[in-house]
């Protein structure tokens, strides 16, 4: 009998079993129940057709409205005060109002709040995030965030494992994006369909933390139910400074654990890497890539929205114009990355260049508003997703791409990486 | 379980769910409301032409992106009695069953079926008929948790039943 894989093992231990196969469906206690302002309303709604009151445990939920706050309309402001109402009636521990807010996967790890080992699942398909720091979580819709706030369980089909064997050095330019816009293009948008995908080799000690969450971010975008990496020195001095005294398990994956398909992947190859629109699978590099005028450039989002990001962002435009007739909009993930960002002096950098910065929100990713396209424009951007009409007007068009890329496109005004502005 | 049938709307690969309802819409909770913007960038016609009972086929990761809930809310709001996709997205598969909006994948049948023809479901068979050439497929079937949870009519009314506790 083959061994576990490191997702297989933590569900296994949440479930009360001494092992797990790839197809089995199992029942698991829960660490963490995340929702958001889109997301909340509906389960709160649903709640309230459970026969019994109240939620399994107060301090393990969270609910962070970060998609359309600040409040950019009235029905907005109205799916706020219910999130804020049931949070309240609740005693929700784990609330976070504008002020505290931030983009939720940026904000939770910064607070310590998912931690190696846990069982985490999220009304937000970007809650496979935390694998970055050696969770198993999962994306789930509002549904099962009411079953799972009123109970503390949920139900989950055990999932198969890619390998990603991380070898190598990234060059100077390259990042977590570059690498998960690679994997993405390499096996497709349904190319790990309910599957975990775990990243792990000597090469992931090149990989900072925000590069990890990066990557385990978009697992979504190639269909997987999580990404997850394990825990080692770098993921330990992270939690030493966002989890103190918190306890967790490191799970390691069997050696003899089975995989339903093996990759390298090695960094030193990898080069600065843009998705095309309409999916994040039509991947280029600038091998291949025609002058592209844009309209538009975001650097922000729970994909790129962390300190590094900034700073890279940062490296590229200080000293430096935005463009003429280009919007260049910069978006800190959480407070403490704004005022980190302020501290540093990168958010100087970004106002003098003539970008503008944003209150933490997901805004301009999903088309909300902080930066919503017009017919025909095309923006630069640093999130997630580029499908169709997702930022704006259904004629719009999104090129995803790293921090790098998006900071040395709005120096030029079009689809540009670092060389191409002499860095 | 009931059966379906009806005129088939057919799309292709990876229809993501900002295509199926547009977050520009998601400040709004309600099926009834989500359903008049239901496909509207992808098939802007598609509101007016959708009667109850039609059936949307499609080819494979039907639903990916976003883990909205209001993406299966809205088609099941907007009259559709069945998506058959070659395969579903993890997240909208999920909901799917767990708000009662019957699903099945079957990759001879968003193969053969064309836009127009009419189609009917056996969901206790898993047989998809088109009605319009005579051809018949047989989808996957549900496993048995699953299928509990769709006969409960969702997931909350099977966690409320003894069979969940």
């Amino acid at each position: 009998m083959s061994g576990m894989t490191m997702s297989q093992k933590i569900l296994a231990a949440h479930a009360g079993l001494e092992k797990v196969t790839a197809g089995q469906l199992i029942e698991a206690n829960l660490d963490l129940v995340l929702g958001n302002d889109i997301t909340s309303p509906v389960a709160i709604n649903e709640m309230s057709k459970f026969t019994k009151d109240g939620v399994f445990d107060k301090d393990k939920i969270a609910l962070v409205p970060d998609h359309f706050t600040p409040n950019k309309d009235i029905k907005s402001a109205e799916n706020c005060k219910c999130v804020r109402e049931f949070a309240r009636r609740n005693e929700i521990t784990n609330y976070f109002e504008v002020g505290q807010m931030g983009i939720e996967h940026a904000l939770l790890p910064e607070q310590g709040l998912t931690v190696p080992g846990d069982l985490i699942i999220g009304a937000d398909s970007h809650t496979c995030t935390y694998g970055a720091l050696g969770a198993f979580s999962t994306g789930i819709g509002s549904t099962d965030m009411a079953a799972g706030m009123a109970t503390g369980k949920g139900w989950f089909k055990v999932p198969g494992a890619i390998k990603f064997n991380i070898v190598g050095k990234p060059s100077k330019w390259v990042s977590g994006k570059d690498v998960i816009l690679h994997i993405i293009g390499m096996i497709g948008v349904d190319g790990a369909l309910y599957k975990s995908m775990e990243f792990v080799g000597e090469g992931i000690k090149n990989l900072t933390m925000d590069d990890r969450f990066t990557i385990a971010n978009m697992a979504i975008e190639a269909g997987g139910k999580n990404g997850i990496f394990p825990v080692d020195d770098i993921a330990i001095e992270y939690l030493k400074e966002h989890a103190p005294g918190k306890k967790y398990t490191i799970y390691e994956a069997d050696a003899d654990a089975e995989y339903d398909e093996e990759y390298t992947i090695d960094l030193s190859t990898l080069k600065s890497t843009v998705a095309f629109p309409h999916l994040p699978e039509n991947t280029h590099t600038f091998d291949d890539i025609a002058d592209t005028k844009i309209d538009q450039v975001v650097i922000g989002s729970c994909t790129n929205g962390r300190i590094d990001d900034l700073r890279t962002a940062a490296e590229i435009i200080n000293g430096r114009k935005v463009a003429s007739g280009i919007r260049c909009i910069i978006i800190p993930a959480t407070q403490k990355i704004y005022l980190q960002a302020m501290e540093e002096g990168l958010i100087k950098s970004f106002v003098e260049a003539g970008a503008i910065v944003s209150t933490p929100t997901c805004g301009p990713c999903l088309g909300g508003y902080m930066g919503v396209l017009a017919s025909k424009e095309r923006c630069v951007s640093t999130t997630n997703r580029n499908f169709v009409g997702r930022m704006g007007a259904i004629d719009s068009e999104i090129y995803l791409a790293s921090p790098a890329v998006a900071a040395a496109s709005a120096i030029t005004g079009k689809i540009s990486q670092p060389a191409d502005i002499g860095l | 379980m009931k059966a379906a049938k009806g005129t088939v709307f057919k799309y292709g690969d990876n229809v993501d769910t900002d295509v199926i309802i547009p977050a520009r819409y998601l400040n709004s909770t309600t099926g009834e409301e989500l359903a008049k913007h239901c496909m509207e960038d992808i098939d802007k016609d598609f509101t007016k032409n959708v009667k109850a009972g039609d059936i949307i086929v499609a080819e494979k990761n039907f639903g990916c992106g976003s883990s909205r809930e209001h993406a299966p809310l809205s088609i099941k709001c907007a009259g559709v009695s069945c998506v058959i996709a070659k395969s579903f997205a993890r997240i909208f598969y999920r909901n799917s069953i767990n708000i009662g909006l019957p699903i099945i994948e079957c990759e001879e049948a968003a193969d053969a079926i064309k836009n127009g023809d009419v189609v009917s479901v056996d969901f206790d068979s898993g047989i998809i008929t088109d009605e319009t050439t005579g051809e018949k497929f047989r989808g996957q079937a549900f496993p048995e948790f699953m299928q509990k949870i769709i006969d409960s009519e969702g997931l909350i009314n099977y966690i409320n039943s003894s069979e969940g506790k």
